[in-house]
């Protein structure tokens, strides 16, 4: 048994950014905070118009600082947190140790991110602005994130046969 | 307050902001801040047709899709709530170059000239929405990961696999954005 757990755990781990398994049981009103937090980053998404296809356009083109602004300054706050929480050892609101993955390099990084970033500047948008993007009305974007599922499930199927 | 609320909010606010969501996730249940993943579990969850890829319990990844259904909330609540009424501000340059392409709409997110249900049944709106929309799906697993998984998270984890990633998405950015979207646009 739980040699199954383990092969569902490597399962999980391929290629994928959220492994972290908790020993822990919660009842299902402590997963709301996800939706929370969710909301909070989805705000910020459309008010400082990281969302906005125009954006996009304008950052590939060097054209604007803003969304260098946003990633660089993001990037930063993220480092120091990350850097109080290993040096003071920070344990999350359950006591537990936190931990995090090291993501180890494959060619995917370079033929999947060169694919993303197409994908990027013509959609003008990432996964979790395609999000935000149809909860502000654009519901024709329901149709990218549909061909987004799409492009995953196929990514799945032919994963053997791509280099990595 | 709800007037400063309503103004689009500068880079050095949201940003940080932005980088906070990293270890409010890590400190409220040990998860590493990443989207994309979530397209992964929605496959897992709706069609898994036997792709080993896609064989794993996705209900403990649970908390990946809460919080991509949060972000659509986001969008939502914003949109009602906290909407500023002015159209985008963006640099002259790409208003005069975008207008050559008949974009002159900047009252939404999408520029909704180009991105609409009647454009969709377009070559453009095809290439722009469907094609465009796989290249992510297909491209950010490939990657392992979308701008918030390696380009936040790993950036900050100092993961030199991330870095690679970034400059990788970067680099097709710059080359969709200036070489081949002009010809799509101009479709």
């Amino acid at each position: 048994m739980s040699q199954n757990i383990d092969k569902d755990l490597e399962q999980r781990s391929l290629d994928a950014m959220c492994v972290n398994e908790s020993k822990l049981e919660h009842k299902w009103f402590h997963h709301l905070k996800y939706v929370i937090i969710g909301i909070l980053f989805g705000i910020i998404f459309v008010k400082a118009e990281i969302i906005s296809w125009f954006r996009i356009q304008e950052m590939f083109r060097m054209q604007s600082f803003h969304m260098y602004g946003v990633i660089g300054s993001a990037v930063f706050t993220a480092m120091i947190s990350i850097f109080i929480i290993k040096r003071f050892n920070i344990k999350t609101i359950y006591g537990e140790k936190i931990e995090i993955q090291a993501k180890s390099f494959s060619v995917g990084q370079i033929y999947g991110g060169l694919t993303f970033g197409l994908g990027w500047a013509i959609t003008g948008a990432c996964p979790g602005p395609l999000f935000a993007q149809i909860g502000t009305g654009a519901t024709v974007i329901s149709v990218t994130l549909l061909s987004a599922i799409a492009g995953t499930w196929v990514y799945g199927l032919i994963r053997d046969k791509l280099p990595h | 307050m709800i007037e400063f609320l309503k103004e689009p909010w500068a880079w050095y606010v949201a940003g940080p902001l932005i980088g906070l969501t990293v270890p409010a996730l890590l400190i409220l249940g040990n998860k590493s801040f990443g989207v994309s993943s979530s397209l992964r579990h929605i496959c897992a969850s709706c069609l898994p047709a036997n792709i080993p890829f896609f064989k794993y319990e996705w209900k403990k990844e649970i908390w990946n899709l809460l919080f991509v259904f949060g972000i659509f909330l986001g969008g939502v609540i914003t949109v009602n709530l906290l909407s500023n009424p002015d159209p985008i501000a963006v640099n002259p340059k790409l208003v005069a170059e975008l207008a050559t392409y008949g974009i002159t709409n900047y009252d939404n997110l999408v520029p909704t000239d180009i991105m609409n249900w009647e454009t969709l049944f377009s070559l453009k709106g095809f290439l722009m929405m469907v094609v465009g929309g796989f290249l992510v799906g297909f491209g950010t697993r490939y990657a392992g990961g979308c701008t918030s998984g390696h380009s936040i998270m790993g950036l900050a984890n100092l993961q030199w696999p991330s870095l690679v990633a970034t400059m990788s998405f970067m680099v097709g950015g710059f080359i969709m954005a200036n070489l081949i979207l002009p010809f799509i646009l101009s479709l």
